[in-house]
C-alpha cells in the first residue's frame, strides 16, 4: 500500500470519528464518544504511519526529503498535529465532547488533501529553494501553530454555543460541554501556544528567506498575511489585559484569527500577481 | 508655568495615551487592516501596469496615498514608529512596578492573600502536626524554589514560590520588538539590496539596486567562472550553481561554489544565487540562423531631450547617438520576467556606456515606457514591435549568465537578536508563570487541619489543578471524576 492510499483510508477513519463525536453530543450519549476516541486514536496512528511511509517512499524514489514540501504534505501534517493536540486535551481534561468540535476539522483537512482535484499527492523532488533545514523548521513551527489555533477556533465555537445556555432554559445538550470558564481558559492557553509557534514560524521563515535570497523580509503577500495573522492574535493577547475582554469577545477574536490563518494558507494563492510557493 | 501636582497637562495626556494598551490594540488593528491593502494591490509594479489596471483616476489617488509601495510609505512607517513609542513608553510606565514586585523580597509572602479563597482546599488529616509539616515542606520545596516556614499560634504556615522573575518576560518580548524595528532601520540606512547578471567567464563590480534602479559600485569584483543548472527526471530544476571568484585589486581573494540557500559572504556583502538565463553573444552562432527582420528602436537622450530612431536586428551592435556608447539587442523572449514579474514579450539588450559597466536593458513590447524606470542616460523603446515571427532559433552552444542577488545588511544581527529574545520572552511569559502555594497546618487534638491554596499570575485553572494534586498528596480525598 502506498502512503497516499493509506492516508485516503485514514480520511474516512477520521470522518467516522468526527461523526461519532457529533452523534454522541447531539443525541446526548456520552458513552458513544468512547468509540470516537478509539477511532481518533486509530486515525492518528494511521496518519503517523502514512507520514513515515511517505518519507521512506521518497528515499526509494531517490529524491529523499521530509514529507513537508507541498500543500498535500503540509495538510497531512496539519491533521496529524491537530489530532495529536486534541487527544492530549481529551486525556487531560477528560471531556470527550470537545471532539465534536475538533475532529471535524481534522477530517476536513485530510479530506481536502486527499480528495481535492487541485492538490497533487505525488511525491515530488525538491526545487533548489526548498532545500533547507530552516524550511523544515519553518513548516513544522507554522503548522503546529495553525493546529493550536484550529483547536482554539473549535473551543471558541463551543464557547459561543454554550453562551446560548442562559437563553435556552433546561440546557440539555449544552450540559455536556465544559464550563464556560474552562473553555475560555483553554482557549487562551491554546492561543498562547499557537502564538509562540506562529512567532517561531515567522522567524524561521525569515531566516530561511535570508539564507536563500538575502533578505529576511520582503512584504510578499504570504509573509504579509502571516504578519496580519500575528497581529490579530497579538491583539487578542493584549485585549485580554483590558477589563471586560473575556469570554465572548475573545472567542470572536479567536475566530477572526483562525480566518486569517485560513487565508494565509489558502487565500493568498488567489491574490493578484504574485510568485508561487518557493519559486526562485 | 504653574506646576500642577496632578499633572493633567496635555503632555501628560499624551504620555498616558502612549502608555495605554488601548492604543496598542488600535495600532495592531490598523496595521493588520492596512497591510491587507498591499496584498490586494500588487506592489512596486511599473506605472504602466497600474495605469492599465486601475484607470487614470484611481491611479492618481493610489499614487498620492503611496499605495503602490505602501510598506515603505511615510504613513505605514509612522504606524510602526507609533508602535515602538507605545512599547517604550508603556515599559517606562510599568517596569518600575514590575521590578519592585520581583526584587522586593520582604513583601514576598502574605497569608492574607490566600485565606478564604474559593479554590482553597481544606481537610482533616490523621497525621499529627509535626509529621504533616515535614511531608508538606518536602513536597513544597521539591517544586518551588523558594520556601518559607512561618510558625503560627496553633501551627505552621508553609509558603512556596517559583518563577517570580518571569514577570519580566514581557519586557523581553517588548524590547525584542524594538530591536527588530531598530535592526530594520539600520538595514535600510546602511545596507543595500541589488542584483546583477554575470555571463560565464566575465567579471563585474557594479550591481543594480532594487529600490531605486540605480547602479551601485561594489568594493570588489565578482567573476563567474562557471554556471550550471541540473534537472530532475521530471524536468524541474534540481540545482543552480555558480563558481564565483572575488577579486580585490585583481587578486583572487576568495573562491566559492554557491547554490541556492548557500551564499557567498565577503566583506559584509552577501552574494546569493537568484536566477539564471541563456545568452548569445557569439556572433558566429548567429550567422547560422536566419537573420531576424529589422527592429525599429527609439532612443531618447536624457540630457539633451533629443530623440533618434535606429534600425537594428538582434545580435547587431550599433553606436548610440551623441557618443553615449554602444547598444546591442541580445535576445527576444516570448515570456520575459522582470524582478519576478511576468512582463510578456520582451527584447533584451546590453547597453555599454562610454564609461562604466555594461547594463542589461529589458524592453517589453507591451510597455513602451518601461525603460524610463531605469533612469539611465538613454531611454530606449521599441517602435516596431512585430518581432514575434523574427525570434531567432536557439543556438546549439548555450551560454549562461548567472543572476545574483547582492545584499548588505548590517542590521541583520540586531534583528536576529530580536528574534531570539522574542522567542525566549514569549516562552518565559507564557509557560513560566509566577506561582505561589500556601499550606496552613493547625493542630486539631491529635489530628491536624490543613488548608492548601495557591495563586498564579497566568493560567489560574492549571494552578487550581496543582493545588488539588498537592492536597491529594497530603492526604485529601481525591476529587470525583465526572
Ligand atoms: C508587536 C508588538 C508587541 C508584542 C509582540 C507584544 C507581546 C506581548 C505578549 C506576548 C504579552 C504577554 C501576553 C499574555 O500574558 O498573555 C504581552 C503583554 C503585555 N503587553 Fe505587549 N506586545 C506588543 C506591544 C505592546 C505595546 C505597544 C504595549 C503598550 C501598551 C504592550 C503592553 C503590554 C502589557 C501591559 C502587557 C501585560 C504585561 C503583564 O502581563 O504584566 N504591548 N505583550
Amino acid at each position: 500500500m502506498t502512503s497516499s492510499n493509506l492516508l485516503s483510508i485514514i480520511t474516512f477513519v477520521y470522518g467516522l470519528s468526527a461523526f461519532t463525536y457529533l452523534f454522541a453530543w447531539i443525541f446526548k450519549k456520552p458513552d458513544v464518544a468512547r468509540l470516537g476516541t478509539w477511532t481518533a486514536i486509530i486515525g492518528f496512528a494511521g496518519n503517523t504511519a502514512g507520514i513515515i511511509l511517505r518519507w521512506i517512499e521518497s528515499y526509494r524514489l531517490g529524491i529523499g526529503h521530509a514529507p513537508l514540501s507541498n500543500l498535500y504534505e503540509s495538510l497531512v501534517f496539519f491533521a496529524f498535529t491537530l489530532a495529536l493536540i486534541y487527544l492530549i486535551i481529551e486525556f487531560r481534561y477528560r471531556n470527550r465532547i470537545i471532539g465534536a468540535f475538533i475532529m471535524p476539522l481534522v477530517f476536513l483537512a485530510m479530506a481536502y488533501a486527499s480528495l481535492s482535484p487541485n492538490i497533487s499527492d505525488r511525491i515530488q523532488p525538491l526545487i533548489p529553494a526548498l532545500k533547507s533545514n530552516w524550511l523544515i523548521a519553518h513548516v513544522i513551527a507554522c503548522f503546529v501553530g495553525y493546529a493550536a489555533f484550529a483547536v482554539a477556533f473549535g473551543l471558541s465555537i463551543m464557547y459561543l454555543v454554550k453562551q446560548t445556555e442562559a437563553v435556552e432554559t433546561g440546557g440539555g445538550w449544552l450540559d455536556l460541554l465544559p464550563k464556560k470558564q474552562a473553555l475560555d481558559e483553554l482557549n487562551h492557553q491554546m492561543i498562547m501556544f499557537g502564538f509562540i509557534f506562529l512567532t517561531a514560524g515567522i522567524i524561521t521563515g525569515a531566516v530561511w528567506a535570508n539564507s536563500a535570497w538575502g533578505r529576511y523580509w520582503g512584504w510578499d503577500p504570504k509573509e504579509t498575511w502571516s504578519l496580519i495573522t500575528w497581529f490579530v492574535y497579538a491583539t487578542l493577547l493584549h485585549a485580554r489585559l483590558m477589563r471586560g475582554w473575556y469570554g465572548k469577545r475573545i472567542a470572536y477574536l479567536s475566530i477572526i484569527g483562525f480566518a486569517a490563518v485560513i487565508f494565509t494558507y489558502f487565500g493568498v494563492n488567489y491574490l493578484p500577481g504574485l510568485h508561487s510557493y518557493g519559486s526562485v | 508655568m504653574p506646576a500642577s501636582s496632578t499633572s493633567a497637562g496635555p503632555l501628560h495626556g499624551l504620555y498616558k495615551w502612549f502608555s495605554s494598551v488601548t492604543l496598542t490594540i488600535i495600532l495592531f488593528s490598523v496595521l493588520a487592516a492596512t497591510s491587507i491593502i498591499g496584498t490586494l494591490i500588487p506592489q512596486n509594479q511599473t506605472p504602466e501596469v497600474y495605469f492599465r489596471a486601475y484607470g487614470e483616476f484611481f491611479y492618481k489617488v493610489f499614487s498620492a496615498l503611496k499605495i503602490f509601495d505602501m510598506y515603505h510609505s511615510w504613513w505605514f512607517q509612522m504606524l510602526l514608529v507609533f508602535l515602538a513609542l507605545n512599547i517604550v513608553i508603556c515599559s517606562i510606565d510599568r517596569l518600575p512596578g514590575a521590578w519592585k514586585i520581583v526584587f522586593n523580597i520582604r513583601s514576598r509572602f502574605k497569608s492574607s492573600r490566600f485565606k478564604n479563597k474559593s479554590g482553597n482546599i481544606e481537610f482533616l488529616s490523621e497525621q499529627p502536626l509535626r509529621e504533616m509539616q515535614s511531608t508538606a515542606e518536602a513536597l513544597v520545596s521539591k517544586t518551588y524554589g523558594h520556601t518559607q516556614v512561618t510558625p503560627t499560634k496553633k501551627g505552621v504556615m508553609i509558603f512556596g514560590e517559583k518563577w517570580r522573575w518571569s514577570r519580566l518576560g514581557v519586557y523581553i518580548v517588548h524590547s525584542s520588538v524594538v530591536l527588530l524595528l531598530i535592526g530594520a532601520v539600520i538595514g535600510s540606512l546602511f545596507g543595500f539590496d541589488g542584483f546583477v547578471q554575470i555571463p560565464e567567464g566575465e567579471t563585474v563590480d557594479m550591481i543594480r539596486l532594487r529600490s531605486t534602479g540605480k547602479i551601485h559600485k561594489l568594493p570588489f569584483k565578482i567573476r563567474c567562472d562557471d554556471f550550471n543548472v541540473s534537472f530532475y527526471k521530471n524536468g524541474s530544476p534540481k540545482e543552480f550553481r555558480s563558481d564565483l571568484v572575488i577579486l580585490e585589486n585583481d587578486q583572487e581573494v576568495i573562491k566559492k561554489r554557491i547554490i541556492v540557500n548557500d551564499p557567498l559572504r565577503y566583506a559584509g556583502i552577501n552574494i546569493f544565487q537568484a536566477s539564471y538565463g541563456e545568452i548569445d553573444h557569439d556572433h558566429a552562432a548567429h550567422e547560422a540562423i536566419p537573420a531576424p527582420e529589422e527592429i525599429l528602436l527609439s532612443l531618447m537622450i536624457q540630457d539633451t531631450g533629443m530623440t533618434y530612431q535606429q534600425k537594428t536586428r538582434i545580435g547587431k551592435p550599433f553606436d548610440l547617438p551623441e557618443g553615449m556608447g554602444k547598444f546591442v539587442l541580445t535576445e527576444f523572449k516570448a515570456e520575459a520576467s522582470f524582478m519576478g514579474q511576468a512582463i510578456g514579450e520582451a527584447l533584451l539588450g546590453i547597453l555599454t556606456p562610454g564609461e562604466g559597466q555594461p547594463v542589461e536593458v529589458t524592453l517589453p513590447l507591451r510597455f513602451a515606457n518601461f525603460d524610463k524606470m531605469r533612469k539611465g542616460n538613454v531611454f530606449i523603446s521599441v517602435l516596431e514591435p512585430n518581432a514575434r515571427a523574427k525570434m531567432p532559433v536557439p543556438t546549439q552552444d548555450k551560454r549562461y549568465y548567472t543572476g545574483l542577488e547582492v545584499t548588505r545588511d548590517p542590521g541583520v544581527w540586531v534583528v536576529y537578536t530580536g528574534f531570539i529574545l522574542m522567542l525566549i520572552g514569549c516562552f518565559v511569559t507564557f509557560f513560566m508563570s509566577h506561582q505561589q502555594v500556601f499550606i496552613e497546618i493547625t493542630t486539631k487534638g491529635k489530628k491536624s487541619h490543613v488548608v492548601v491554596a495557591g495563586t498564579a499570575y497566568r493560567n489560574k485553572m492549571a494552578m487550581q489543578r496543582r493545588v488539588r494534586q498537592l492536597s491529594e498528596k497530603l492526604g485529601a480525598e481525591p476529587e470525583h471524576q465526572e
